[in-house]
């Protein structure tokens, strides 16, 4: 019988306490790195499971800013502060959104989804940084978040919305693992590898990929409202394609194995971004780029395949097959 | 005898080229059918309309009485006609269980399921007895990449028979297997779809194969049928010895203790 949770499930609820204790361990500076990581990791882990799939996003910092502009829009328009509001007003904008452009981008694959779902992202951009009543390229500022109408204050307000970030993010990510370990999940391998005798086994490949697109627009706006909420701040970045090549590059980086990889990649790149730009202020892009091209070279398969034992389980049931559901 | 498929006046043209033109089968519920033509014939023209790759220009389609034209190609793999190719077409960087395992997990949702574990003990131990229905089941964890071209033809139609189709087709099933091993793998093969009452139509360029594993069979030139029925009477008629065999008609190893054995 399958378990019910697997070893990568129980890791990240074994991580909820870990990185909750972490308040009373490490500093604030690096717990704000930790929470602005979980909530780009989301983004970054929507960017990876479509990767699962053989689909490339560079314009994943749509659902990004989505999910950001909601909030702060709910907030400035109809004064809604309380997180769960916020984040569920997100994830609704974002699945319209995904659902409608679904349609579209399900029938490409490659460069041409890469580019079509960019230039969605963009033309966004376009809009938002054009402008005024949004803020323009300034953006705007979002009101301190409530929970279920209690307003913390103080260090106990940044200990709340860092609790309310760990949670969330840690158990989307289990879904996701659950996602990809479930019949869908299964099937976006098999595209990736071999659309047409997916077609043959009795499977739409367009269906899968439309459902991975939203799922993977919904995780990436509750990231949109956590960071957007963590940082107090939205402008139209979000959705630049800078900002969309951060998520992939995080991916590449991190490697598609497993859920936990393009969380961790995350922290680890902001991080790394923090020592470059210590150590070379004018050029850290280039300690960036020469770490991804050491990545690319030497592990072709992410940071993570660091991780990942060498040897196939036993196919008895209770182990995942490697290939088909990561490590 | 049910009939499981018939075709009617089946035609197929890209602009101006005719692939396949009135072309009229019916195939019964467990029957062997080989199907014989030079390149270019309209065999996998025909194959391809009827599985839904291909929409035909004309005609119709009807599958146990229920018109299937046009129909997409993964809703007439779930009513229960299957195909392998001649080219395998399998998931190649991925270990043959695996690809054993999404057939499978493809077969027994019809509904996109998400949240929910796709494989479990009982799943895995189906994979692997239908790997050994194939005898093949030594090469479970082997990429798929790294197999010959046999084994990959044996996976590939192992892959379309999970769905325990009602009728498979089976395009060039022994191409790329050598040649002393053609006859014993398509024993072992006919011999795992025998318990399945599946209906088989196999496209094929060796005579000898043809004769020995097909009671019946059809010859295909420039996308019409030529001819239709018993296969030593087709491989016997003029026209299908001019056109389709040419004068090298193989008979030598043909015997018939390898029919009784599909029989």
């Amino acid at each position: 019988m399958t378990r019910f949770f697997d070893k990568t499930e129980l890791a990240l609820l074994a991580g909820m306490p870990l990185l909750i204790a972490m308040l009373f361990v490490l500093p604030q500076w690096v717990l704000n790195y930790v929470q602005v990581s979980l909530g780009t990791g989301l983004v970054a882990l929507g960017v990876m499971i479509q990767m699962r799939a053989g689909l490339v996003s560079f314009g994943q910092g749509l659902y990004f800013c989505v999910g950001g502009y909601s909030a702060g829009l709910a907030g400035r328009m109809f004064n809604i502060s309380d997180i769960f509001l916020l984040v569920l007003i997100g994830v609704l904008v974002s699945l319209v959104i995904s659902f409608t452009l679904g349609f579209l981008l399900r029938r490409y694959r490659d460069i041409f989804f890469a580019m079509l779902t960019l230039a969605v992202s963009m033309i966004l951009f376009g809009i938002l940084t054009s402008t005024e009543e949004l803020g323009s390229t300034d953006g705007f500022n979002l009101p301190a978040p409530t929970y279920l109408g209690w307003l913390p204050e103080g260090e106990m307000a940044r200990n709340a919305l860092y609790i309310a970030t760990v949670i969330p993010v840690l158990t989307i990510a289990m879904l996701l693992n659950r996602y990809l370990r479930s019949p869908v999940g299964f099937v976006n391998e098999a595209i990736r590898e071999n659309e047409l005798r997916v077609e043959y086994l009795g499977s739409s490949a367009h269906q899968s990929i439309h459902i991975t697109y939203m799922m993977a627009a919904a995780v990436s706006s509750i990231g949109g409202v956590l960071w957007a909420l963590s940082i107090g701040h939205v402008d139209p970045e979000m959705t630049n394609w800078t900002t969309s090549g951060h998520f992939v590059f995080i991916s590449i980086l991190s490697g598609t194995g497993n859920v936990i990889a393009p969380l961790l990649g995350t922290f680890f790149l902001e991080i790394l971004r923090v020592f470059a730009v210590d150590l070379s202020p004018n050029t850290w892009q280039a300690i960036l780029g020469t770490v991804m091209l050491l990545t690319i070279v030497f592990l072709p398969k992410g940071m993570w395949s660091l991780f990942a034992r060498k040897k196939r389980q036993t196919r008895d049931g209770d182990d995942l097959p490697q290939n088909i559901a990561g490590e | 005898m049910t009939t499981v498929l018939e075709t009617k006046n089946l035609e197929k043209t890209f602009g101006a080229v005719v692939a396949a033109s009135d072309i009229n089968i019916t195939i019964n519920e467990g029957e062997v059918l080989g199907v014989i033509g030079s390149n270019g014939a309209g065999k996998t023209t025909f194959v391809n309309m009827v599985t839904g790759h291909l929409t035909p220009t004309a005609g119709q389609i009807l599958y146990r009485g229920r018109d299937i034209t046009g129909k997409a190609t993964r809703d007439i793999t779930r009513m229960g006609i299957c195909r392998s190719f001649q080219i395998p077409q399998l998931f190649p960087e991925l270990p043959v269980i695996d690809n054993i395992l999404i057939a499978l997990t493809i077969a027994k949702h019809d509904k996109p399921v998400i949240f929910r574990p796709a494989i479990d003990r009982s799943l895995a131990t189906e994979a692997h007895a239908l790997l050994s229905r194939f005898a093949i089941d030594q090469y479970a964890d082997q990429e798929i990449q790294t197999l010959p071209q046999g084994v990959r033809k044996l996976v590939d139609i192992a892959m379309a028979t999970v769905a325990e189709p009602d009728l498979l087709f089976l395009d060039e099933p022994t191409s790329g297997v050598s040649a002393d091993e053609k006859m014993d793998f398509m024993r072992n093969l006919l011999a795992a779809l025998k318990s399945t009452k599946t209906a088989v139509l196999f496209i094929e360029h060796d005579m000898e194969i043809v004769e020995a594993f097909s009671p019946r069979c059809v010859a295909f030139y420039e996308g019409t049928i030529l001819a239709d029925g018993p296969t030593r009477n087709v491989l016997q008629n003029d026209k299908v010895r001019e056109f389709v065999i040419g004068s090298e008609l193989h008979r030598g190893s043909a015997n018939d203790s390898a029919l009784e054995g599909v029989n």
